[in-house]
């Protein structure tokens, strides 16, 4: 590795540990509280939790100004030789289709994918099963991907 | 609204966001935790290190966070099919959708992406349905 390489590295396990940090502070990591959310036919009842809603908004309110200010034309990131930003614009099938079975996954057990990676640090053997089948269905996802919109060209 | 932490879910998501914002600055990188993991399954040499540490870091956090507050919960309420299904899912579709809560949510929102906003009330949408059809649909 050449040093940037060591220092990128470096950077992207500080962010993990923040982000992970982050998420066990909102409690994202306990699968009940993010359902608990979901579930607004509680809201009759007040057995409702919000919290997500303020999670989400807490950080987008960060990230909008880090977007907005730090990909400037003719700028870089300081370890990197240039942004690695998503390219894609489409409203496609695999958008709609993947983000639908992304929810339905994440409602049958409470976890979506970043929260359950950090969830391993509670040391919950469930959480290891969880994490496992997730990165099966990520697998998957490229045989998936290719019957749901067939691209013109395998890479 | 017993159960509302109106203060964490704050001080927690803007932490969450100060996190991809560092990484963006330093990496160039967006915080889009499935996307860091995907591109693990089909490596690139020099393109590998940063996403294990990035996904190692995000244990570390919680860890340290369970430290400092050892009664913090995690409240399984799947049993062993559900998990396994549900994991199954949540990878599939956010490969397929090409972003899950953190590369959709907190980063495509912040980049005011259309792609990310339509995918984010999308998954928003069918993750409410699905908890709604099983507490109160099958059987509630």
């Amino acid at each position: 590795m050449t040093s940037n390489a060591t220092a990128r590295t470096l950077a992207a396990l500080a962010c993990g540990t923040l982000f992970g940090f982050g998420l066990a502070i909102a409690q994202m990591t306990n699968p009940a509280k993010v359902l608990a959310f979901f579930d607004v036919a509680a809201i009759p009842s007040g057995g409702w939790d919000p919290s997500l809603a303020l999670v989400l908004g807490g950080a987008v309110a960060v990230t909008l100004i880090a977007f907005w200010l730090i990909p400037a034309p003719g700028r870089k990131p300081l370890l990197d030789t240039g942004f690695h930003l998503p390219a894609k614009t489409a409203i496609d099938t695999p958008l709609i289709a993947g983000s639908a079975i992304y929810g339905i996954g994440w409602g049958l057990v409470g976890f979506c994918v970043g929260p359950s990676i950090a969830a391993i640090g509670f040391g919950d053997t469930r959480v290891l099963i969880f994490v496992a089948a997730m990165v099966a269905g990520a697998w998957a996802s490229k045989g998936i991907g290719r019957l749901i919109a067939p691209p013109a060209s395998d890479k | 609204m017993e159960n509302f932490t109106p203060v964490s879910a704050l001080v927690g998501g803007a932490i969450i966001g100060g996190a991809a914002s560092l990484l963006l600055l330093l990496n160039g990188r967006v915080a889009g935790i499935s996307g860091i993991l995907g591109g693990l399954l089909t490596p690139v040499r020099g393109d590998i290190f940063w996403r294990l540490a990035f996904l190692a870091g995000l244990v570390i956090g919680a860890f340290v966070w369970t430290l400092a507050v050892p009664s913090a919960p995690l409240t399984l309420e799947a049993g062993l099919p559900l998990l396994i299904v549900g994991g199954f899912l949540t990878g599939l579709g956010a490969r397929l959708g090409g972003g899950c809560a953190s590369g959709h949510g907190v980063c495509g929102l912040g980049r005011i992406s259309k792609r990310s906003i339509v995918a984010t009330l999308t998954f928003m949408l069918t993750c409410g349905i699905t908890v709604y059809a099983i507490r109160h649909g099958i059987g509630g």
